[in-house]
Parts: C-alpha cells; sequence; structure tokens
C-alpha cells in the first residue's frame, strides 16, 4: 500500500449528489417549524403548548424517579408507609396521650394519620422539586427542553407514595369504622391543589437554589418548621378561635390539609378553609413559575 | 429557498466570577452591597458577531482551538445557553447531540434507558417503539437489555448511548466532536453513521478536531478563533487556515496566567523551556534530534514528590504520545518544594509540521497543576532512521524505529 492511499480526503463529493435519492422534506407542502433563539428579556409566561409537546419526557423523568426510588432503597415500597406512619405514631403519642390534644377528637391516630398522608404528599414534592434542577445538571447542560419539565416531574414519585398511603389509609379507616360519604369526590381536586400548592414552592426554590446553594440547607428545616405551623395535622379545627379559623387558610397547607383529611374521613369539607387555601395555591405556583421563567434562561451558564 | 439555520450577529457574553461562575453567596453578596464596592468581575465574549446560514441538505463543519468558542456556538444552536446578542433561526426539527447518554440512569435497565434517552433527545415514544428493535442490533445487546446499565462495561454503555442517538432523525443535526470517542472501532462506526447521515439529506452542524473527518463529511466549514469567524468556505480552506494559525513556536513560556489551564489550585507550574541536548534553548528540532521539556514548578503548600506528565499532540489537537516519570523506573524523585523538573527525548520520533504539549504536574499519584497547550514548537526534517533519506510526510507523524527480515525460499523447501 502506498502511504498515500490512506489519506482520508478521497471520500468522493460526487457521492452525495448521487446517493440523496431520499424523499426530499424540503418541498414537501408543510412548512418546516420555525425556531427562533434571541436573548429575552424580563419576563415571560409559560410556555403551555412547548409543554405539552414535551409532555412523554415529563412521563419518562417522573417514571425514571419512581422506579430508582424503588431499586435503591432496602425499604422500597414500604418508604411510602414510613413516613406518615412514624410521624403519626409520635404526634398520637405525644399530643394526642400525653398532652391530652386529641380529646375531642373520636379516632386521634386515624386522624393524624389522614392530615399526615396529605402533608407527606405535599412536603415531599416541595423538597424534590427545589433540589430537581441541581440534581439534574447533566440534562441542563447538555440537550435542551423547557425547564419546568424536571419540577414538575418530580410530582410523580410524590404522588405515587400518596396513591400507595391512601390505600393504607382506606384499610385503618375501614378498621375504625370510618366511611368515607360524598364528599369523596372533591378528594382528586383537593390533591391537585395540593400538587399546585407544592410545586408552586418547589419551583421557586428549585430556581432560587441554582444560583444560591445555601437554601438546600434550609429546605428540610423550613419544611419542617412549616409542617408544625399547619395546626390543621393535629388539632381539630373546633379548637381554634373564629378569628384564627378566618386567618389560618391563608397557609394552603392549612385548608388542603384539612380537605384531604374531610374528603377521606367522610366529613362535610370547610369550603371556607378549601376556597382560600386554594386561591393562594394559584398565586404562589403562579409567582413560582414566573420566577423560574425569569431565571432558567442562566441555568446552563450558573449551574 | 430559506435557509435551515440563519445565524445573524451572534455574540455571547460570560461574566467571570473571582472563585468561577457565580459562586458569590448570599453573606458575600451582602457584604458586597454593604461596601458599596462594584462587582470586580470581568467580562469574556465567547462569541463575538456571529453569522453564516446554512442550506438545508448542507453539511458545515467548525474548526477551531481549544476555547475558539466552538462550543459555546453549539450550546447557542442547541438552545442551551442563550446568545447574549443577536438572532438565530433554525428551520426544521432540531436534534443535539452534545454527548451520548444524556439522562442515562445506571440503575435502570438498557430497555428503560433506550426510552428515556430517546425521550430525553426528543423522540416520541411511538417512534422509540417503532425503532426499538433497530436501535437494540445496532447496539448488539439484546442479551443485556433487562440488566441495570451500571453492570454494562463502558463499551457497552456507550454502544447502547450511540445506538439510540443514531436512530434520532431530526432535520437539522447538532452534533460536538466528543461522540467521537471511545475506542477504534466504535469511532468508526460514530463516523459511519455521520457519513451516513450527511449523505441524507439532512442539514448537519459538525464541531470536530478531526480534520479527517470534517473532510469526509462537510461540504463547508467554518473557522473560529477567538470567538469569530474567521474563514467561512471551502474545507480545504478553512483546515488551511487553521493549521497556518498554530505556527507560534517559542523556545520558553510564562505558565503563571495560561490560559489553558484547566486545574483549580493555581499555578504551581510557572515556566516552560525547550532545549536541546546541550542544554540550548531551541523551538525547532529537528526529526531524530533531542528535545528536553523543563518546567519550573512551585509549591507553597509543602513539599511534594514531583510527577511531569507531558502529551504531545499534532496541529489537530491529536494527542500523539505521553507519558510521566511514574511510568518509567528509577524515575522517583525525593520531595522538593520548588525547582526545575525536565522530560528528555533523546531521538524525536516526530515528522515535519507543529506540535504542541500538554504539561501536568502531579504529587505522587494526585494531579495538582495541569496546562494544556503549554506550548508548541516545530519540527524540521531529520535524518531519522539514518540512513540519508526522509521519511515521506504522508506515512503520519509518528517515526518509529523497527528491524526488517526477508528471508529468501531455499529451493527445495515445501511452500
Amino acid at each position: 500500500m502506498s502511504p498515500e492511499t490512506s489519506r482520508p480526503t478521497t471520500i468522493p463529493s460526487a457521492q452525495v449528489a448521487t446517493t440523496t435519492t431520499r424523499e426530499e422534506p424540503w418541498t414537501a407542502p408543510v412548512e418546516p417549524p420555525l425556531t427562533v433563539i434571541e436573548p429575552q428579556r424580563g419576563w415571560a409566561l409559560p410556555n403551555i403548548r412547548e409543554l405539552w409537546r414535551y409532555r412523554e419526557l415529563l412521563y419518562f423523568l417522573a417514571l425514571r424517579d419512581i422506579k430508582i426510588r424503588y431499586k435503591q432503597t432496602v425499604l422500597g415500597v414500604g418508604w411510602a408507609f414510613a413516613q406518615p406512619l412514624l410521624t403519626m405514631g409520635v404526634f398520637a403519642i405525644f399530643l394526642g396521650r400525653m398532652a391530652g390534644v386529641g380529646q375531642g377528637v373520636e379516632h386521634y391516630p386515624l386522624f393524624v394519620f389522614a392530615g399526615m398522608v396529605a402533608w407527606t404528599f405535599f412536603g415531599n414534592t416541595i423538597n424534590t422539586a427545589a433540589t430537581s434542577i441541581v440534581a439534574n445538571e447533566r440534562l441542563i447542560t447538555k440537550i435542551y427542553f423547557p425547564r419546568l419539565i424536571i419540577p414538575l416531574s418530580t410530582i410523580g414519585v410524590a404522588l405515587f407514595d400518596l396513591i400507595l398511603a391512601s390505600g393504607l389509609l382506606a384499610v385503618m379507616a375501614v378498621g375504625y369504622g370510618v366511611w368515607p360519604g360524598w364528599s369523596l369526590v372533591a378528594l382528586p381536586l383537593v390533591v391537585l391543589m395540593l400538587a399546585v400548592a407544592a410545586a408552586g414552592v418547589g419551583i421557586f426554590l428549585a430556581a432560587l437554589i441554582v444560583d444560591q446553594r445555601d437554601f438546600k440547607y434550609v429546605l428540610n428545616f423550613g419544611i419542617q418548621l412549616w409542617m408544625f405551623a399547619t395546626p390543621s395535622l393535629y388539632l381539630p379545627p373546633e379548637t381554634f378561635s373564629d378569628s384564627a379559623r378566618w386567618w389560618l387558610p391563608l397557609n394552603p397547607a392549612y385548608g388542603l390539609v384539612l380537605a384531604f383529611r374531610q374528603a377521606t374521613l367522610g366529613e362535610s369539607i370547610d369550603l371556607y378553609a378549601w376556597g382560600v387555601s386554594s386561591t393562594v395555591a394559584v398565586v404562589i405556583a403562579w409567582g413560582g413559575v414566573l420566577y423560574f421563567r425569569r431565571v432558567e434562561r442562566g441555568f446552563a451558564d450558573t449551574i | 429557498m430559506h435557509p435551515a439555520i440563519r445565524v445573524t450577529n451572534v455574540s455571547k457574553r460570560f461574566r467571570l466570577g473571582s472563585g468561577g461562575g457565580s459562586a458569590l453567596n448570599l453573606t458575600e453578596r451582602l457584604l458586597s452591597v454593604v461596601r458599596r464596592r462594584p462587582e470586580t468581575r470581568s467580562e469574556f465574549w465567547a462569541l463575538r458577531d456571529i453569522s453564516f446560514a446554512v442550506q438545508p441538505g448542507e453539511t458545515i463543519g467548525i474548526i477551531g482551538r481549544n476555547g475558539a468558542g466552538k462550543s459555546t456556538l453549539l450550546k447557542v444552536l442547541a438552545r442551551i445557553v442563550e446568545p447574549s446578542e443577536g438572532r438565530v433561526e433554525l428551520r426544521g426539527r432540531v436534534g443535539s447531540l452534545l454527548e451520548v447518554g444524556t439522562g442515562f440512569h445506571p440503575e435502570l435497565t438498557g430497555r428503560e434507558n433506550i426510552y428515556l434517552n430517546g425521550s430525553v433527545l426528543g423522540m416520541t415514544r411511538r417512534e422509540i417503539r417503532r425503532k426499538f428493535d433497530d436501535i437494540v442490533a445496532f447496539a448488539g445487546l439484546e442479551p443485556f437489555l433487562d440488566t441495570p446499565v451500571k453492570r454494562y462495561s463502558s463499551g457497552m454503555y456507550v454502544r447502547l448511548a450511540f445506538a439510540v442517538a443514531a436512530h434520532l432523525e431530526p432535520e437539522i443535526l447538532i452534533v460536538d466532536e466528543v461522540l467521537a470517542v471511545g475506542d477504534g472501532d466504535f469511532q468508526k462506526r460514530c463516523l459511519g453513521k455521520m457519513r451516513e447521515i450527511s449523505l441524507g439529506g439532512r442539514t448537519v452542524l459538525f464541531v470536530s478536531h478531526n480534520m479527517a473527518a470534517v473532510r469526509a463529511f462537510c461540504s463547508r466549514a467554518l473557522f473560529l478563533a477567538n470567538g469569530r469567524v474567521m474563514v467561512d468556505g471551502t474545507v480545504e480552506h478553512a483546515i488551511r487556515a487553521y493549521t497556518t494559525s498554530g505556527a507560534e513556536a517559542t523556545v520558553a513560556r510564562d505558565l503563571r496566567s495560561h490560559p489553558g489551564r484547566v486545574s483549580r489550585h493555581g499555578a504551581l507550574m510557572s515556566e516552560v523551556r525547550l532545549t536541546d541536548a546541550l542544554g540550548t534553548p531551541v523551538s525547532v528540532v529537528p526529526a531524530g534530534g533531542t528535545l528536553a521539556v523543563r518546567v519550573k514548578f512551585a509549591v507553597p503548600t509543602g513539599p511534594i514528590r514531583p510527577v511531569l506528565g507531558v502529551v504531545v499532540r499534532d496541529h489537530y489537537g491529536t494527542a500523539l504520545f505521553g507519558l510521566n516519570n511514574r511510568w518509567v523506573p528509577n524515575a522517583w524523585f525525593e520531595p522538593i518544594c520548588a525547582g526545575w523538573i525536565s522530560c528528555t527525548y533523546p531521538c524525536l520520533p516526530l515528522q515535519p509540521g507543529t506540535y504542541s504539549l500538554d504539561l501536568w504536574l502531579a504529587n505522587e499519584n494526585e494531579d495538582i497543576d495541569i496546562v494544556m497547550d503549554a506550548i508548541r514548537f516545530d519540527v524540521i526534517a531529520g535524518d531519522f532512521f539514518g540512513s540519508g533519506k526522509l521519511p515521506h510526510p504522508s506515512c503520519g507523524p509518528v517515526l518509529v524505529p523497527a528491524t526488517f527480515h526477508c528471508q529468501a525460499d531455499q529451493p527445495g523447501d515445501a511452500a
């Protein structure tokens, strides 16, 4: 072999012309989609149409998180039960028995557990959504997709846990002889609003944590504080004064946890608390998404 | 006809923080407000006024040295980072491959990762299902489909990842050279697939250091330097501009603020000098001559057992050979804080051309300072084999001595 023949320059350019006999997409009647990339300034609304186009990615990311959660852990599905059950145990013993808080409540453990199921969903969604952007750094720096997909996909794991825990709740309720009533039909809407509120907070924190990692350390502590600041978890609403019942639903977790318990345990729903908390949830989510959209274009630069 | 890609006056500015990136934490920010001192951040233009257009079906190569702005341009076109100024229009479905296996998760099985990765790359579920068998066949991993990829060898992992990427069928494909990593077989496969794609009528934008690949696939090339388009024209024209831009050989170079430094421990290597066998500074060495690479270093944190690594690259940036004194017998040195360490090639096995050196300083097994493309030197023709004949340059850049034997068939031998 003469050295000259090993040169790779001999890919004939004529071949290019002769082999491009595939169907020509460029003469097709449909104009190919146009993407324009320009520097953006100021606030931007979420691009709903684009989010919809990427819904399958949302599904696969949520599925990934669920699978990994149950592949990596020894307890597996048990985790879905452990968190609300253990917290319930602590509350039932120390608040219910020793502090006597649960005296006015018929089945205090069941009462607390129903709230904890809702709270666990709420708190876990905030937690995973808030750290999701930093955790998916590789994706952010290597490929484009609407960044909101990442925090939104984290709702999947928490929702999966919620469904499992709700099964246990149903078993417990039947064991206590408590049956759901008509208010059960409101449950999907209650869960939706819980997801909206938690995702809104999580999305806001996710964007914040990309820039300021400090907030990651405050996160767990903050969620814990929030839990204790949501008294509908461990106190019956009758124990609050009228004025407290008027402003407590401004904490979205208050009214939604309350509504979740009322829907699952066959009580009638406190429409005022539910309505106010849902409105606050929507406002928070809107603010969170707007903030996220404003800073997301710098993610790949700063992460 | 509209161009598939139209880039108009695109610039990208990065702010360089003191600690790299935006590593100011809240306390530092508050302090900077209280002190009323303007943030001492410098700006850096990774791209400056880039304009070009790519017609549908064209395959265009982008070449340039490290830091010329190739990767940033790619990221702007892939919509990962936003341009600071200018406008890009893309007509058609865009697929970008900046690495293979984006989104792969080690805990998931091969099957699960195909779906996840395909979805991340922008394929629909139906599309993945339709191509699933092809992808698996291309990767050749049928028996391991339900094994978590953490149990795959790195070769299998890359094969699966590339198989998914290869079945992406966008109208505009943006590809980074990182695809051409891996073993020789895999590279061949990558490049084969690239050729198939470029012949298939799609618009391809290909960033590469590999001139042979650019020559093979691209009908046009851009040569970038310092964030600007220096040449937009034929592949040969761009490659010529690229290769001649590197002729800047020097006998010594200050390393204290070298742009090629990639380590984070500060500038521990302060100077590099090239000399011949007698210690005379040189920037031009004949093939087969002696080249000594002398590096001055100082480690303020205490004595180290110095290890020097040297990698020689050709002017395309391809690593040709390299070594360090860990691999050489009897080359352990006593711990010192500062001094000179040198590496001598007694018989430099290089063809004429311009070459560059990457320098690595380590303390035993821990790399503490790395400078890429630290210094360049020229090699001129020399009588490497001692025969009075000059080797032909088309044989490749490296000269390796060998012995030859020949034996004639003896009459009467059975063949």
